[in-house]
């Protein structure tokens, strides 16, 4: 009778309402940074929080459907930064098991190691994978790309150093905390 | 905030209308796959005078769209200026001539190449965009979650796509009523404010509205488990729309037009088509 087909009904609307939030928080609020088509994206501290909770499905896919309703409200699909979006959203899903955020304690050390996992997954993806897309897919120069992504790297590290670290925290804090309740004597 | 909300559906009653979601998804992302990798400039240009005509039949009024226009016909000059800026010397790299038009400074000078490269990165930047505001402007949401099951994807997350359509308005909704909240309390969010402030001032926004969607979550997720969502292997669409002849008939032009495309790669030997040798 209960038996699982497929991700949760959970997983389902977190990818929904994800993507809208994803969506509104890249489209609506983005803060320039000066070099062509790269914005400090709030989206991706959100990003961070999402991954950590509803896991790799949920996670690669909001950042990868939220990512492409943006550009199609833009009227251009990117193809190779929605793919590497994608993936940036199942790293950050990978964190689900470690973190625990779930059982209510997030250790400094946990957060630490949280965040050097996301600087070096944050640099593999924006400062690798998307650029190269670039250079490969639409042939653009390379030190122009590159400029684009050495550029994002800063600017999402710092967006899921201080927002992702700020509600990792937040949501910890309110999950209660395994083993708090004591049995009365 | 207000004035560009773009998914928007409106029913119009003309041919781009009434194709079914499925053609559209599948006509929107084949030709702009096609026209991210393809160089030819000829294919280029008659894809983006198709699209513009595709555009033109829809009935979608410039206006609607205009405010999005002007924005990506800013993006795309400044896009076309950095790589002039990074890599001046990228067309003759790419087409191994160089006709120079304006000996500049050192590598800075303007040749043939290097402008018919930007030319077709501009075609390339600018043909999908009347396709995307096609797609999203005359597509039903509920049924585009329903074409999204007929190609092929699961249901479960074809459903939570029709969620994600669902909730935008909602979230900016919430999103505006916490922001005029927090501005009420002087916290400075527009351009007016300093940086450092309009970062502060937006996390102080985003804490409440993701918390509250989070809630949100587990409401909803508990009005479908409790309609029993996912207990099955299919589900079916109250918009669905069985395909029609009109259907076939674009879906067969999109797949010439694949082809075409294909077929050049070989005629040019390579993604580039050279008038230069």
């Amino acid at each position: 009778m209960n038996q699982k087909q497929g991700i949760s009904v959970r997983t389902v609307v977190a990818i929904g309402i994800g993507t809208a939030i994803f969506f509104v928080l890249m489209r609506y609020i983005p803060i320039p940074t000066g070099v062509p088509n790269t914005n400090i994206n709030l989206a991706y501290g959100f990003l961070a929080l999402m991954g950590a909770i509803f896991g790799p499905i949920a996670g690669g896919l909001i950042a990868f459907l939220g990512h492409m309703f943006t550009d199609l409200t833009w009227g251009e699909p990117w193809w190779t930064w929605i793919i590497a979006d994608g993936i940036y959203g199942v790293l950050f899903g990978l964190t689900k098991k470690s973190l625990n955020i779930e059982s209510g304690a997030l250790s400094k050390r946990k957060l630490i190691l949280f965040n050097v996992y996301q600087i070096i997954i944050t640099i593999l993806v924006w400062g690798v994978i998307a650029p190269t897309g670039d250079v490969l897919i639409y042939s653009e120069p390379a030190s122009k790309v590159y400029l684009q992504g050495i550029t994002s790297v800063i600017c999402n590290a710092l967006s899921v150093g201080i927002l992702g670290t700020i509600l990792l925290v937040a949501y910890a804090n309110t999950r209660s905390k395994k083993g708090s309740l004591k049995e009365e004597s | 905030m207000n004035n560009n909300v773009l998914i928007g559906y409106k029913k119009r009653d003309n041919f781009v209308d009434r194709l079914t979601g499925t053609t559209k998804l599948i006509g929107l992302i084949a030709l702009s796959v096609i026209g991210m990798v393809s160089f030819d400039t000829r294919f280029l240009l008659v894809l983006t005078v198709g699209s513009l005509v595709l555009f033109r039949l829809s009935g979608i009024r410039f206006r609607e769209v205009s405010f999005v226009l002007s924005f990506i016909t800013a993006f795309s000059v400044l896009n076309l200026a950095a790589v002039y800026i990074f890599g001046p010397q990228y067309g003759v790299h790419l087409y191994g001539s160089a006709h120079v038009i304006w000996q500049g400074i050192g590598p800075y000078n303007l040749t043939w190449e290097q402008l018919f490269y930007e030319f077709n990165l501009f075609l390339k930047y600018i043909f999908t965009i009347p396709l995307a505001l096609i797609f999203l402007m005359t597509t039903n949401p509920s049924e585009f979650s329903s074409s999204l099951n007929r190609i092929g994807i699961s249901y479960r997350i074809s459903y939570a796509v029709s969620l994600a359509l669902r909730y935008i308005p909602d979230v900016q909704k919430d999103y505006r009523q916490i922001s005029k909240a927090q501005q009420a309390r002087g916290n400075e969010i527009s351009k007016k404010g300093k940086l450092t402030h309009r970062v502060k001032a937006a996390a102080q926004i985003l804490l409440p509205l993701i918390f509250t969607s989070l809630d949100r979550i587990e409401t909803i997720s508990q009005a479908m488990e409790l309609r029993r969502f996912g207990k099955l292997k299919k589900r079916s669409w109250y918009a669905q729309r069985p395909m029609k002849k009109n259907d076939f008939v674009a879906l067969l032009g999109v797949a010439v037009v694949v082809l075409v495309g294909i077929y050049l790669f070989r005629v040019n030997g390579g993604r580039f088509y050279d008038p230069f040798n």
